[in-house]
């Protein structure tokens, strides 16, 4: 902690005084974060993976799709510094354009969890009693569903019934979408849909306590409305936490989708994912295990990264929690 | 208490109910039929196919009927494998899933908590970071990634060990580990959480001013009581090792439930999907059920209303 020490000469005794610059809660965890090393490197690797996923067309050496069978399976070397798959396609180009799906996976279940999961727990929470009933059976339903079963059921259905659809209806558009997104607009609802669960679960636990606090009590006694009070009272001090376990939840969302591709309810081809990445490369490991072992690489450092950030914004925004 | 069970019990099967109405609904919904092949069936015989099993029936009636079959404990057929009925199909291939979560609950324990121990132990030392450096590590590997460089390292590199499949106890060690080493890792982080706190507790502080010795004291008195937030998670873990295990049947071509319910889905087998979606669902529901109920036995200040 820095402090300053200033002399003060008043009346005419010798006054120290312990000076500390002004700082916030944000500030102050921001401080923290940096002085954990692992945190910090996570975040400068996520803040890498953005670029890159960012300017992919400027720093890809060849685009995602472009092949061609006379270089298949060519070793890594000059001319494809990871090699290249069974298509002839540069294995590095296509990582590189992989961290735009994952990051955006990630992304959407980071949203989600928060904007709904966060939300809905608040307001149970908060209310409490038959809406709190209410609301939390709901949850429990969800909370029952196997989620991989789910969301492969899910892909399924999506896939087949826009597989067909007739342009400028809704359906249609949708199809339209999911087609310019590469297959990954219904992994986003998907993803989405589950994504919300686990956070409500948290976020309601906090409100319920929170609730019973004095400030509380007193905002309602003063007059505050009950959205008043939620957002500016109990979502400030549910925020932190919340944030931590959005965190550490990213790499969830980032598998789910490497997994789809991986089973090929994912993407749609020649779009790069590293789930089917793995999968293409998983069938040629006898003769080029490089193949499944980089994207797997690209995938577990991107976790690790998430991992290190959320365990480092855990120790600075929950101190308590060490 | 008993209220409180008897209740999460009964809760229990509205849940179920709407998992396999939800279920049902989104396998039907999927467009085309579980007979649909490259080169059509006759309309007479599809007509027969459909009637045989029910099919040309209303919706709603289709899933009564289907209620009033799970509730005589069939299942239903198999539209794919016509010989056998859903009940041989989990009953063949439930118990591969099974022993595979079972061993990667043992991989999981075995490695996880003596990690956790250690690093409390020895808190704030390299030891310790390393310990915890690992289980990081472990948490962040996923099986995507750490099934084919285990294959790649211990079955192509090393000859070790086969490369996929199911039968022999070699073939279960890649996929063990595979599947339970970022458990490993939970466990080991819980562990040394749990241990951390205990070690500062009154009783450890009367039991080493008594005299009792530094092993007695970690052994007997902290351990024992160390131990009881991973005792709970146990049952917790087995629930989603064996329902999240279809990564790693896919990646060692293992003939379990998880594979088994990818394969029914693209080819339309309702009763299948619906059934191990059941029976994965009932798994989870009586792990947190008995999460809930442990908790309030180990510690009677948790009070459920």
């Amino acid at each position: 902690m820095k402090s300053k020490l200033k002399e003060k000469n008043n009346t005419g005794d010798k006054v120290i005084v312990l000076e500390r610059p002004e700082t916030n809660l944000w500030k102050d965890a921001f401080r923290r974060l940096c002085k954990n090393k692992m945190s910090v490197l996570g975040g400068i690797i996520i803040i890498i993976l953005a670029i890159l996923s960012i300017f992919a067309p400027y720093i890809a050496p060849y685009h995602y799709a472009d092949g061609s069978f006379m270089n298949n399976y060519e070793k890594p070397g000059e001319r494809y510094l990871l090699g290249a798959d069974f298509m002839g396609r540069d294995v590095l180009s296509r990582i590189i354009y992989g961290t735009r799906i994952s990051l955006s996976v990630g992304m959407i279940g980071a949203l989600t969890s928060f904007f709904i999961g966060v939300l809905y727990g608040l307001i149970s929470g908060y209310y409490g009693g038959k809406v709190d009933n209410v609301m939390m059976r709901i949850v429990d339903i969800m909370y029952g569903f196997p989620t991989l079963l789910l969301i492969i059921l899910m892909m399924v259905l999506f896939k087949s019934t826009f597989a067909v659809t007739t342009p400028g209806t809704f359906a249609g558009t949708l199809s339209d979408i999911d087609r310019a997104f590469g297959g990954l607009f219904f992994i986003f609802i998907g993803i989405g849909i589950t994504a919300w669960i686990g956070m409500a679960r948290i976020a309601r636990g906090m409100a319920l306590s929170l609730r019973e606090k004095e400030y509380v009590e007193a905002a309602r006694a003063t007059g505050n409305s009950n959205f008043k009070i939620m957002i500016k009272h109990i979502l400030p001090n549910l925020i932190g936490p919340c944030i931590v376990a959005v965190t550490l939840r990213i790499p969830r969302y980032i598998t789910f989708e490497a997994f789809l591709s991986f089973i090929g309810l994912g993407v749609n081809p020649p779009t790069p994912s590293w789930g089917m990445m793995i999968s293409e490369g998983y069938k040629a490991i006898r003769s080029n295990p490089h193949l499944a072992l980089y994207p797997g690489l690209a995938l577990a450092i991107t976790m690790l990264a998430f991992n290190f950030l959320g365990d480092g914004l855990r120790d600075a925004l929950d101190p308590r929690m060490k | 208490m008993l209220n409180y069970i008897i209740r999460r019990v009964l809760w229990a099967i509205p849940v179920l109910l709407i998992i396999s109405l939800v279920t049902f609904y989104l396998g039907h919904a999927i467009p085309g039929g579980p007979f649909d092949k490259e080169k059509p069936v006759p309309a007479e015989i599809m007509a027969n196919l459909e009637s045989y099993y029910g099919l040309d029936d209303p919706l709603w009636k289709q899933y009564t009927d289907y209620l009033t079959n799970v509730l005589h404990g069939d299942l239903g057929p198999s539209y794919s494998s016509r010989s056998r009925t859903v009940n041989d199909i989990i009953a063949e291939h439930f118990p591969v899933s099974a022993v595979l979560g079972i061993l990667a609950v043992m991989v999981a324990m075995v490695v996880g908590i003596p990690l956790g121990m250690i690093s409390a132990l020895k808190q704030n030392t390299y030891i310790d970071y390393s310990c915890m450096f690992f289980a990081l590590l472990g948490v962040s590997v996923p099986a995507m990634t750490l099934g084919p460089v285990l294959v790649w390292f211990f079955a192509l590199k090393l000859h070790l060990l086969p490369v996929a499949r199911w039968g022999t106890w070699q073939q279960a060690i890649l996929p063990a580990f595979t599947l339970g080493i970022g458990s490993a890792a939970l466990l080991a982080r819980l562990t040394r959480a749990s241990m951390l706190q205990v070690i500062r507790e009154d009783y450890i502080r009367t039991a080493r001013a008594k005299g009792v010795s530094e092993k007695n004291v970690t052994v007997h008195h902290a351990l024992k009581n160390a131990m009881i937030p991973v005792v709970t998670v146990i049952g917790p873990l087995f629930a989603a090792l064996v329902t999240g295990s279809l990564i790693v049947e896919q990646i060692f071509a293992i003939p379990g439930c998880g594979k088994y319910f990818v394969t029914s889905v693209t080819n339309r087998d309702y009763p299948v999907v619906l059934g191990i979606m059941l029976l994965y669902a009932l798994l989870i529901i009586i792990a947190n059920l008995l999460v809930d109920i442990t908790y309030s036995l180990i510690d009677p200040r948790i009070r459920y209303s």
